[in-house]
């Protein structure tokens, strides 16, 4: 059975149709990519399949989450299924984090959360163990210090890391990060990608991966589906897509990827 | 933190002495002689003398100066022009109406302008909060004298429900007629200051329901309740009480217009009587302490919003 399938969905904000007709499917552990430039829908696709679209905008469709419809369905019935089943990391860590709260108090929201689902009450010291392993587990080096700090107290790779530790905490079956290291730093940007790539390794999860970036996608995903222009124009497994791409805007994606890796003199 | 407070405390300090500076010299600069309007016209020479040297205004102005910041120091404003009454106790007794006009009227605002003003938020795009907005842009129009003439009209003509005007002469120690004769006032107020609430409750609420960290919450399985209760009210909230702050300040100044309306014996009536009559003692001392109340509600704003926001916090520690 897989844990996420779309079909025929489509996101329109009134009579405009900014999504079209997408369908993909996830079993638990694989690893999809999901490709395209700015703009051409990834971001909203990710947002539908966890029933989070912005007010105006409305899905159409299917999505099922471990066999449960999502679209449609009220939202306090879908709450439940948000974190349990697939939980998301986001773009900009420093947004998607609230600035008010310390970052331990953030992370014990998930954990709390889970321990409650799994029925067990969690003492002060048993939850700061679990928030202290949280982000050891994401390699922060001093997570004392970075559970009293606030948002802004740390850098963008320790935010975005706590992010990860966040979405972990919900112990899902699928991570859905959408362009995660986009608004990191170049050099921060490799290692969070390799910690990511390990963890879901590491913990048999299913993965949604939303780039930009076609090598990136490349390096973390066993399949990938491109999007244009609110369009999947091509899905196939990533050697496939890279050695013979068939449609005119995976080639030219492609194309433009070389170029820059010629320009960088990066081509082997 | 004590830091902060004790160099805000200051600052506040330095604002109610520079305040007095600008009041003694504008007081100076006024046409005539305080003692020519003491006294009826006619009077000699000798009873002019006579009444600058009570006053001290025949003194050097840099004696004069000391005098008056002395005085201030000690929250003694002299005696009226017109009754020969001591200014502060009159003050005292006006602010028994004042304050409470103000400060009831305020919390009546807020607690009807923070669910409605969430609801026309969530409402955004539905009839509700629409409606919602068309009030409270409605009651933005409207002047305040009007929403106080209709009331007294509707509440108190018609359905005789409550005092038209007036305060008892005994004040407080009859609490309820007090209190009657404060409801129709205390809800022109509201309804005003509730108008204009709502709008800064309902942009703040939007700005919270389009954030990325409302929607990470619930991506991770939080219902929409529990992550508008959790992240919500304080963000929401930080921008909101910089303008109760304001608002709270700009009533406390704007109730002359209401007591004007309802023959109450307040502050801001008390101003407007001492301006007409030149009884610069009185001016000057409503002023100072309304300057006072306004300065202390901005230091309560600020403290506030520090205690919510570290990042306003890291800000201080970073300059200091």
């Amino acid at each position: 059975m897989s844990l996420l399938s779309t079909l025929g969905l489509s996101i329109r904000a009134g009579t405009r149709c900014l999504v079209e007709d997408v369908h993909f499917s996830l079993a638990p552990g694989d690893r999809l990519g999901l490709v395209g430039e700015s703009g051409s829908g990834k971001s909203l696709t990710a947002l539908a399949l966890l029933g989070l679209l912005p007010p105006g905008l409305v899905a159409s469709g299917s999505v099922r989450l471990a066999g449960q419809q999502v679209i449609g369905r009220p939202d306090r019935q879908i709450a439940p299924v948000r974190g349990a089943v697939a939980a998301m990391v986001f773009q900009d860590p420093r947004a998607a984090l609230d600035p008010l709260m310390t970052l331990g108090a953030q992370l014990a929201v998930p954990i709390r959360r889970r321990a409650k689902a799994e029925g067990r009450r969690l003492s002060r010291h048993d939850l700061r163990d679990r928030k202290i392993a949280a982000l050891e587990r994401v390699a922060i080096d001093a997570p004392e210090r970075v559970l009293a700090a606030f948002p802004h107290q740390v850098s963008g790779g320790q935010r975005q890391r706590v992010a990860i530790a966040m979405a972990l905490a919900c112990r899902p079956q699928l991570l859905i990060a959408d362009e995660p290291t986009t608004a990191l730093d170049v050099s921060t940007q490799a290692e969070v990608l390799a910690l990511l790539d390990r963890l879901v390794r590491e913990e048999g999860l299913a993965l949604l991966f939303i780039s930009h970036d076609l090598p990136v996608v490349a390096g973390i995903a066993e399949r990938v589906a491109v999007m244009a222009a609110g369009r999947v124009v091509e899905t196939g497994p990533v050697a496939e897509i890279f050695s013979t791409p068939r449609a005119p805007y995976t080639q030219a994606l492609i194309a433009a990827a070389r170029r820059l890796d010629d320009a960088l003199g990066l081509r082997r | 933190m004590t830091r902060y407070l004790m160099r805000r405390t200051l600052v506040l300090v330095l604002s109610l002495i520079a305040a007095g500076l600008v009041l003694f010299v504008l007081l100076r600069l006024l046409p005539g002689d305080p003692a020519a309007a003491l006294l009826s016209v006619g009077a000699d020479d000798a009873q002019i003398a006579a009444v600058r040297a009570e006053l001290g205004s025949d003194q050097p102005i840099a004696v004069q100066l000391g005098h008056f910041l002395a005085d201030l120091a000690r929250f003694d404003f002299g005696r009226s022009f017109v009754s020969n009454a001591p200014v502060a106790p009159e003050i005292l007794s006006r602010l028994t109406v004042t304050l409470p006009l103000t400060l009831a009227a305020f919390a009546l605002a807020l607690a009807f302008a923070a669910p409605l003003g969430i609801l026309a938020a969530l409402r955004a795009d539905r009839w509700t909060g629409a409606a919602l907005s068309a009030l409270s842009q409605l009651g933005l129009a409207v002047p305040v004298f009007w929403i106080g003439l209709m009331l007294v009209w509707i509440v108190a003509v018609r359905a005789r429900l409550l005092p038209a005007s007036g305060f008892p002469t005994e004040g407080w120690s009859d609490p309820i007629a007090a209190a009657r004769a404060l409801a129709l006032p205390v809800l022109t107020v509201a309804l005003v200051m509730g108008a204009s609430l709502l709008r800064y409750i309902r942009s703040a609420t939007l700005d919270v329901l389009g954030a990325d960290y409302l929607r990470h919450a619930r991506a991770l399985g939080a219902s929409f309740p529990e992550a508008l209760i959790r992240h919500g009210l304080r963000n929401g909230a930080a921008p909101v009480i910089s303008i109760i702050g304001i608002e709270l300040a700009s009533t406390l100044l704007g109730a002359v217009v209401v007591e004007r309306v309802f023959a109450l014996p307040g502050l801001g009536s008390m101003l407007v009587l001492a301006i007409a009559q030149r009884d610069y003692p009185s001016v000057q001392g409503v002023l100072m302490v309304t300057t006072l109340l306004v300065l202390l509600i901005g230091f309560a704003a600020d403290v506030v919003q520090r205690l919510i926001d570290p990042r306003l916090r890291a800000e201080e520690r970073g300059a200091s």
